[in-house]
């Protein structure tokens, strides 16, 4: 094979392997990304069944309740205009607390609630999840005071 | 008058770099080689002003100076020293400091030590580089000014983000950065030999230890960060595909393709064109990484501010260097003749293959991270996590380990098929023999695929040593089985943590013991404690295994400036895994949540990375010295 026949070989597989990586990454992607949402969203959307998806909004004041195993809670995420039950098993973050941002990592279940494998709260005081940022713009109704 | 004469210092490295860019232009262009010989002594003193402004931010953080912004910002004079002194680079403005400050010395280390390469291709070189650090000198001056003034000035600081306040942040962030910013040196080499047209063996020799010395870094940088967010965080994960993680992997994945590239250009005169390609890319992936970082559209510990303008800097000088570069590469490439050939069965074959995967998998990393950010703009809001890095990237990566079996084992130009076939043999009995032990305890697709082919690429990686005469093999030839094998060690670690990890949470009361794995936990009291700059509510537990009895203390740590709370791990390690334990809220009723896990060898995944850092290190020493003696031969001859 002569030199130039081969770099264009191997620029051809070069090109194949970046769409190769497009492709699947693509592909991945379509059942894989997280979508966000906030209780109003699924109030007007619909459920998103059977997928992982992230929930944000406040922590509904009053509504942080601890079942009797001392692991599982129960708590309520509002945006002002619709709420979402949820329930999570493990330590809440540190910063997790009522009248305050969160975002659930979960699943919504059939009956309307969310069950919660991972709560993400801020990182510090400074810190608050750019998609709630968004959406606390959106519901001017609620005050966020988890700003500082 | 330390931040201003921090100020002028970057000022003056600023006009140096102007200065060495315009240098090197004018020797180039028209042929001057009296301009051009003083390109590296400016080069040299730049880098030294850079480390000079750094040298004086560190002094204002130690002497918490709270008339400097930066310093109220980020720092408390409470704060233990070691955290004022890498308090220094753990905020935007001094992160990007220590940033610029690596680029500068990175370029001065090429002026003092690079003698190998042909000096109009040096020249250029080091005028590439001037070009880079003009812009980020500029960045800092002109949007991220660390020595910005407060007045009037404040009683006491905001303090640092208690997460940052570990040992790690001396450590990681300068060693990520050599890594990250070294990458430079290739795009600059690159870009160098682009404009002299001197693309050749020759080239690639003096490019190699440059890429290799980055890549080491890198690999600490990115082992050293992944065991401090699993210790730190409490979450015991030790990789969470977060867009800054992945920051970090897809320079090494360039550069890791790079290193393998650069080998064949050396050796074979082979793969011109893409070796310097992967040059522009790899550094590229680094200043992509530097602005998802650091424009403040990610959200993360790393990224300490959003602020727009930055943001859209960064983009811009991302778009000339990698813009520039691509087209430079466009308009050059055509008069690089194509180099020596090879059979699609040979050494290079093998390394072709390895470039084509890793390139499929920077592919996919890339698009998973950059995904949210397009989505965003289109006011779709999602994030890409574990499930998509693992489905897609996960198989092709097992793949690879397969090619880094087989690779090593083939013979330079071309081989025979089957000899490799003969030759590959034990590996692929090693594999079978795990994968058919692991049906038993079935782990899972991946883990299991990763285990099996764990075992095999062990075996393979030694195998180049096979029936040689060990104290003639060559240095380097240690440092590829050493890595590889390290690759090995790393994988089954990961494997067998996804598969075999246990987790207990439970609410216990002092007394109660929980069950988690082969070890008994119980909770011997809660007591406080107080630290240098926080206070904190300690467990004392008891884990029992058989007849050993170990103690461990997590804590729930509160800490005033910022006003924060932290959960403190504890971990025991023993030779065939981690028990690692965190301490959870009160419920109230007299209990305590407690999250156990049993991490059955989980400590291999950072030790692989360690043995990968230390056969790029062998490699390196292997290569400096060989080069050496081949200088003094053609000396004496």
């Amino acid at each position: 094979m002569k030199a130039k026949h081969q770099r264009l070989t191997l620029a051809l597989l070069a090109l194949g392997a970046v769409v190769v990586a497009g492709l699947l990454a693509l592909s991945a992607l379509k059942d894989q990304a997280a979508f966000f949402y906030a209780p109003s969203d699924v109030r007007r959307d619909g459920l998103p069944l059977g997928r992982a998806v992230r929930l944000g909004g406040m922590v509904e004041g009053g509504s942080v309740k601890r079942a009797a195993d001392g692991i599982t809670v129960h708590f309520v995420v509002t945006d002002g205009q619709a709420t979402t039950p949820v329930v999570f098993a493990g330590i809440v973050p540190d910063l997790f607390r009522e009248k305050s941002g969160v975002v659930a990592e979960g699943q919504f279940q059939p009956n309307g609630s969310f069950v919660a494998s991972n709560l993400l709260a801020k990182h510090d005081e400074k810190y608050m999840p750019p998609e709630m940022a968004g959406k606390m713009h959106e519901t001017k109704t609620l005050e966020p005071d988890a700003k500082p | 008058m330390i931040a201003e004469a921090g100020l002028a210092a970057l000022w003056f490295a600023g006009a140096l770099a102007a200065l060495q860019l315009v240098m090197a232009a004018i020797g180039i262009a028209r042929d001057r080689d009296d301009v051009a010989a003083a390109v590296r002594p400016v080069a040299i003193v730049q880098g030294l002003l850079a480390l000079l402004a750094m040298a004086l931010l560190i002094e204002l953080f130690l002497g918490s100076d709270m008339s400097v912004k930066l310093v109220v910002e980020n720092s408390h004079s409470a704060k233990p020293w070691l955290y004022k002194f890498a308090g220094a680079w753990g905020n935007h403005e001094g992160s990007m400091l220590l940033w610029v400050t690596i680029l500068g010395l990175a370029g001065g280390a090429v002026a003092i030590f690079e003698r190998s390469l042909p000096e109009r291709t040096l020249t250029a070189t080091l005028g590439a580089q001037a070009t880079i650090a003009l812009g980020f000198y500029a960045f800092l001056l002109f949007s991220s000014n660390p020595f910005a003034r407060l007045n009037p000035a404040a009683a006491d600081g905001l303090g640092l983000n208690p997460l940052l306040q570990d040992p790690g942040l001396a450590f990681h962030p300068p060693t990520l950065y050599t890594g990250y910013v070294g990458l430079s040196v290739a795009f600059s080499f690159a870009v160098g030999a682009l404009v002299t047209r001197d693309v050749g063996p020759a080239f690639a020799k003096a490019m190699r230890p440059w890429v290799l010395i980055a890549w080491i870094f890198l690999t600490l940088g990115i082992t050293a960060g992944s065991y401090w967010a699993y210790y730190e965080l409490g979450w015991g994960g030790w990789w969470f595909w977060d867009p800054v993680e992945n920051a970090s992997l897809m320079p090494w994945l360039a550069a890791t393709a790079l290193l393998h590239s650069v080998t064949v250009l050396a050796t074979r005169d082979g793969l011109r064109a893409w070796t310097i390609m992967l040059a522009v890319v790899a550094f590229s992936m680094s200043m992509i990484g530097t602005f998802l970082v650091r424009s403040g559209i990610l959200t993360s510990v790393h990224a300490f501010a959003v602020d727009p303008e930055r943001g859209a800097f960064i983009l811009a000088l991302l778009a000339i260097y990698i813009g520039g570069a691509l087209a430079l590469f466009a308009a050059r490439i055509g008069t690089v003749r194509a180099g020596t050939t090879f059979d699609p069965v040979s050494r290079e074959g093998g390394l072709v293959a390895n470039n084509l995967l890793l390139s499929v998998i920077l592919g996919v990393v890339l698009i998973g991270t950059l995904y949210p950010i397009v989505a965003a703009s289109f006011d779709v809001q999602l994030s890409v996590g574990p499930p998509f890095f693992n489905k897609a990237a996960g198989p092709i990566a097992l793949l690879l380990v397969a090619v880094m079996a087989v690779g090593p084992l083939l013979r330079w130009r071309r081989d025979d098929a089957k000899a490799v076939l003969g030759r590959v043999m034990l590996p692929i009995g090693a594999t079978l023999v795990a994968a058919i032990a692991l049906l038993f305890v079935w782990p899972g697709v991946l883990p299991w695929a990763g285990l099996s082919l764990a075992a095999g690429l062990a075996v393979a990686s030694v195998a180049p040593l096979w029936k040689r005469n060990l104290k003639r093999t060559p240095l380097f030839t240690y440092g590829m089985v050493i890595a590889h094998l390290g690759i090995a060690v790393s994988l089954a670690g990961m494997a067998s943590d996804s598969a075999f990890t246990q987790e207990t949470l439970v609410a216990v009361r002092t007394g109660e013991p929980a069950r988690v794995g082969p070890y008994t936990v119980t909770l011997d009291g809660i007591s406080p404690v107080i630290g240098e700059n926080w206070s904190a509510l300690e467990a004392r537990l008891t884990a029992t295994r058989g007849s050993s009895e170990r103690i461990l203390r997590p804590q729930l740590r509160f800490f005033a400036n910022p006003p924060t709370s932290t959960n403190e791990s504890a971990i025991l390690t023993v030779l065939d895994g981690q028990l690692y334990t965190v301490l959870g809220q009160p419920d109230g009723q007299g209990r305590w949540q407690l999250r156990l896990w049993w991490k059955p060898f989980v400590t291999l995944i950072w030790f692989g990375g360690v043995l990968i850092a230390l056969g790029g290190m062998l490699s390196l020493l292997g290569r400096v010295r060989r080069e050496r003696r081949t200088a003094m031969r053609t000396q004496w001859a």
